[in-house]
């Protein structure tokens, strides 16, 4: 199973994090900082697994993000890359030619993403459309409460003129 | 209005932050809007809980704490509106784990989501749910998981299944109720419930066996690999397609499942070799996708039980992958054979050059691999050719890698070498090249091996004396090597014990010296190694009376030395030097033979194993109090044998007597060669420059003895056991005199008070302690023994144990007989030294057997109340 997932940038900051066995707030920015520091060290030809207590990182650079994924020693590292290329396949088409500017003024877009992806650290949709069309089914609910409640105040608003 | 609620927009805050220049001015801007999230959630503001939220999650996400929203994120969730819950649950699972008190509240407002008429609002609480639910919540919502597994809808399905895995992860006895729902999951056609539902599956055969059997017959077993052959076979379909592969993550879960329900049966396997072989011959590997079926199709093949054409099959893709130029299919593979090792070794073996060259990759990660396999692939036939490989690389291996490389070539060498020249050769090797990477168990262990060689003490102190001229800078090389000159340097110069293969050199007396000179006077030798030295040097200069000027003078310059340790040997053994000629020789005898079954046998208890598999057992306890059952025994048993009566003190004692030196087993150690006589003995003591205190059972092996602290037996080996000052001091206005003064009247050091150390109805011990002056580590104990029932008690044994950091040594009792009603007692004196004085407190298992109107009785009990520094 996918222990935590992480989104660093190539300065180190964290984009996004994900966690999917407890740790509490200390371990978290240990487990982050020690990572960034081995991640971002690493070359670019090198292999994309890093061992690391126990565990194994998966992490595949795109542009100037780095996507991390701790998973257990017996899980499959291929695969896990393929995960790491669907979740940026989708964000991809959701945002359109995704940058990480994106993913940091809508952050909270991109977890609700990744919670279509994955639940309890394991996958959940193998399709993209899929993911696609209940993002965009629950964007809509949202956008139709906003409208709702803006026609509300402006019918007070007109009604207390 | 409040002033701070008016608030900025998310997106302005994000930008703000962005545009700080300094950490600090970030701390301001946090520290601003959190107080104006502060104020918002105090005034219960409704209008803005949605984005403050928001911005807490972006604050939390950089580092500052969260916690006072907590229960905003409840209060969202419980509101009504569908915007509302999703930012509620998106907080809930960003500043909550399950291990907050605070989660309890959600459950209520999570099983009404989970009832929900909005398909939507039920997959958040199930996301939320899958995420971080406790045990507990798991418990008081498992009925309503197990119900939406079979909701209408095919996403609410796949999301309730990944929610059971938590479920049952957490609370395994639920698993039997979702074996059912489990199993009807894995006849649907949306490839989202199958992926979960297979999952689910998987993860239901590893907590329970019921589930395991219940899946393993033909029924469920033959649709799982009609599944995987539908899916292997399907046509193009657009929307699952990865480089031409329809849904390789189906691909991979349905092999997972498989290699679960396969192993260890056989039956299972069989129904699955024709698709396994189809998989493994038909996926495409030019693409990441294919190769991860590959990897997983291999693994699943290696784990099942066997069939000998698969696996040949899977061997060979591993082969494949080995020589692929992608480094992580590289890395996959090496992992593999790992695995595949205890398949099949003879076919791993084949890849052997290709894993050694993988041994010397760019990448941190394949090397760590590569290596772990080698030392697997090592055996006596292949050691050499390996060894030979691995050290010629260790010259130009990155310094971060060397500590490994190091460590497993000594293990390799230790394990499997053919001969002791061999060894000793190898040995030198690794310490010419990465000496300062060596462990101090590797070069004590390396230097147990020497002196057990006796044949081979003349070529090894040749090899060393040439390696150390080259290699001066490896601390762990200048030690073995000053040690071996110290004991062995007439053989270095009369060139005793030459072996055809050696070339002949001419080594004078001062070359010797010269060598420790250089050792003594490096910047980078530290306390030990010029410890060691010094002793080099002292047995030197009777083994090389021309050179007994020098060697004084080199002592002599660490008189001012500001370690301690050096100032007090320096001073020491310059007066050895100097005045005592007569005793000199005797004192710097060689080395006893080191024992090399003692010496393991305490590396193999007291460190952590380095092989990984066996770390579960190691015997590395904090404390060392606590043993596993079998240890006080056999510490009992060895114990006993001690008991014989010890003879007493002979003449030459006197002076033990006066330093208070504990002295009484002086007998020699059997089994060792040489039998210094007793006054000798004890002045190697109190120098420290040999064995030290002969007592008991363990002692030559002391010297290498690796405890759990390495500095203390570093510090052990060197005689380094810190002595306090003032027993130093006396000890040496002693020696200068070398007259039987009579001891000058000391203070006892503070008493301790008696404790009763066992008490039953039947028999209560007590101990009275006392110190030996000058010797704070050692405490004498005088037990007493009372009876208190009614009945005699005849053949009365005490026998006592400690754990390591402790010595004891028992003296006879004053008699087996114990009169009823506490008529009277026994008593017998306990010697005990600690070697963490000061730091450990005294800990003791007792044993008391006696005979009871002829029966047996025994009273075991453990003894944790003795006074505090002690």
């Amino acid at each position: 199973m996918i222990h935590f997932v992480l989104l660093i940038s190539r300065q180190g900051k964290v984009r996004l994090t994900k966690w999917y066995s407890p740790y509490t707030q200390k371990e978290r920015s240990k487990v982050i900082r020690e990572l960034s520091g081995v991640i971002l060290t690493r070359g670019p030809k090198l292999c994309n697994f890093v061992e690391w207590r126990g565990y194994k990182v998966v992490y595949k650079r795109y542009a100037s993000l780095y996507f991390c994924m701790c998973v257990d020693q017996e899980d499959n590292e291929l695969e896990i890359l393929e995960i790491i290329h669907h979740y940026v396949e989708i964000l991809d088409r959701y945002f359109g030619s995704v940058c990480e500017l994106d993913l940091i003024f809508n952050f909270h877009k991109a977890y609700y993403i990744l919670d279509e992806i994955l639940i309890a650290g394991e996958l959940q949709e193998s399709s993209k459309k899929t993911v696609a069309r209940l993002i965009a089914a629950q964007d809509s609910l949202v956008e139709t409460a906003k409208e709702q409640a803006s026609s509300i105040s402006n019918i007070i608003a007109q009604a207390t003129k | 209005m409040n002033p701070f609620s008016s608030g900025t927009r998310l997106r302005d805050m994000i930008r703000s932050i962005r545009a700080c220049k300094t950490a600090a001015e970030e701390r301001a801007v946090v520290r601003k809007e959190c107080a104006a999230i502060r104020a918002a959630i105090n005034e219960n503001d409704q209008d803005y809980r949605h984005r403050n939220l928001a911005k807490l999650m972006f604050i939390h996400m950089l580092g500052y704490p969260t916690h006072f929203g907590q229960m905003e994120c409840l209060k969202s969730i419980a509101s009504a509106g569908f915007p509302e819950k999703r930012i509620g649950y998106l907080g809930l699972m960003l500043l909550l784990d399950e291990r907050q008190e605070v989660l309890m509240l959600v459950t209520n407002s999570l099983k009404q989501d989970l009832n929900h008429t909005n398909q939507y609002i039920v997959g958040l609480a199930l996301c939320a749910l899958g995420n971080i639910c406790s045990a507990e919540m798991a418990r008081d919502l498992a009925p309503e998981v197990e119900r939406l597994l079979q909701f209408r809808d095919p996403n609410i399905r796949k999301k309730a299944a990944l929610c059971s895995i938590r479920i049952i992860k957490k609370v395994p006895d639920l698993a039997e109720n979702f074996i059912n729902p489990a199993a009807a999951l894995l006849k649907e056609k949306h490839h989202g419930v199958l992926i979960t539902g297979i999952q689910l599956v998987t993860d239901l055969c590893k907590v329970s066996t019921e589930a395991l059997e219940f899946f393993r017959k033909p029924k469920c077993l033959d649709g799982l690999v009609k599944t995987l052959r539908d899916v292997v076979n399907s046509p193009y379909a657009p929307e699952y397609d990865i480089a031409g592969i329809t849904d390789p993550f189906l691909h991979i879960r349905l092999l997972k499942l498989l290699r679960v329900l396969g192993q260890g049966d056989a039956d299972a396997s069989d129904c699955m070799n024709d698709i396994l072989a189809q998989v493994a011959t038909k996926t495409e590997s030019n693409k990441n996708a294919g190769n991860a079926i590959l990897y997983e199709c291999v693994e699943t093949i290696m784990s099942i039980e066997d069939n000998g054409g698969l696996r040949v099959l899977a061997i060979n893709i591993l082969g494949r992958f080995l020589s692929n130029r992608d480094n992580n299919i590289r890395y996959v593979a090496l992992n593999m054979l790992m695995k595949a090792i205890t398949v099949d070794a003879q076919a791993v073996q084949r890849h052997r050059a290709t894993i050694l060259e993988c041994v010397k990759d760019l990448d941190a990660s394949i090397r760590k691999r590569a290596l772990e396999l080698v030392c697997l692939l090592v055996n006596e036939s292949n050691v050499k050719p390996l060894t030979k490989e691995l050290i010629d690389y260790l010259e130009i291996s990155d310094q971060e890698f060397k500590g490994d490389l190091t460590a497993k070539i000594c293990s390799m060498v230790e394990k499997f070498s053919p001969d002791k020249i061999w060894y000793i050769d190898q040995m030198l090797k690794v310490l010419s090249e990465a000496g300062n990477f060596v462990k101090d168990e590797v070069w004590h262990a390396l230097i147990v091996v020497i002196s057990n060689a006796s044949d081979l003490h003349g070529y090894t102190v040749r090899a060393l004396y040439r390696a150390v001229q080259t290699s001066i800078e490896q601390e762990s090389l200048v030690r073995v090597a000053i040690w071996c000159i110290g004991e062995y340097g007439d053989m270095l110069v009369n060139n005793g014990g030459v072996l055809n293969i050696e070339d002949p050199i001419t080594v004078t007396e001062s070359d010797a010296v010269d060598v420790v000179e250089i050792a003594i006077k490096h910047h980078s030798s530290d306390i030990t190694t010029k410890a060691m030295a010094m002793v080099a040097l002292l047995k030197l200069s009777s083994r090389f009376p021309s050179c007994s000027e020098r060697i004084r003078d080199i002592i002599v310059q660490n008189k001012g030395s500001l370690v301690l340790e050096l100032q007090q040997r320096s001073i020491e053994f310059n007066s050895i030097v100097e005045k005592h000629q007569n005793i000199r020789s005797t004192l710097v005898e060689r080395m006893p033979v080191l024992d090399e079954a003692t010496f393991s046998g305490r590396r193999a208890g007291s460190l952590p194993a380095t092989v990984s598999t066996s770390s579960g057992t190691s015997l590395n306890l904090p404390n060392g109090v606590a043993k596993p059952a079998a240890a006080p025994l056999v510490d009992l048993l060895d114990l006993s044998s001690d008991d014989a009566p010890v003879p007493s003190s002979s003449g030459n004692d006197f002076l033990q007597d006066l330093l208070g030196v504990d002295i009484s087993p002086a007998s020699v150690q059997p089994g060792t060669s040489q039998a210094p006589k007793a006054g000798t003995d004890v002045l190697l003591d109190l120098l420290s420059i040999g064995s030290p205190p002969v007592q008991n059972n363990s002692t030559p092996s002391d010297i290498l003895s690796s405890s759990q602290d390495n500095k203390s037996s570093v510090a052990k080996l060197d005689g380094l056991s810190p002595t306090p000052s003032g027993g130093a001091a006396s000890m040496i206005d002693l020696l200068d005199g070398f007259v039987p003064n009579s001891p000058k009247p000391e203070d006892n050091g503070p008493a301790y008070p008696s404790i009763v150390a066992f008490e039953s109805s039947s028999l209560r011990l007590t101990f009275n302690f006392s110190k030996p002056p000058g010797n704070p580590q050692t405490t004498l104990i005088q037990a007493t023994f009372t009876n208190l029932s009614p009945n005699v008690y005849t053949d009365f044994v005490f026998q006592a144990a400690v754990p390591k950091f402790l010595q004891l040594h028992l003296d006879p009792a004053s008699g087996n007989t114990l009169p009823a009603s506490g008529n009277g007692s026994i008593t017998q004196t306990l010697r005990v030294t600690n070697s963490q004085h000061g730091k450990k407190p005294l800990v003791m298992r007792t044993r008391i057997a006696y005979k009871l109107n002829n029966r047996d009785v025994l009273e075991e009990g453990q003894i944790n109340n003795f006074p505090r520094d002690l």
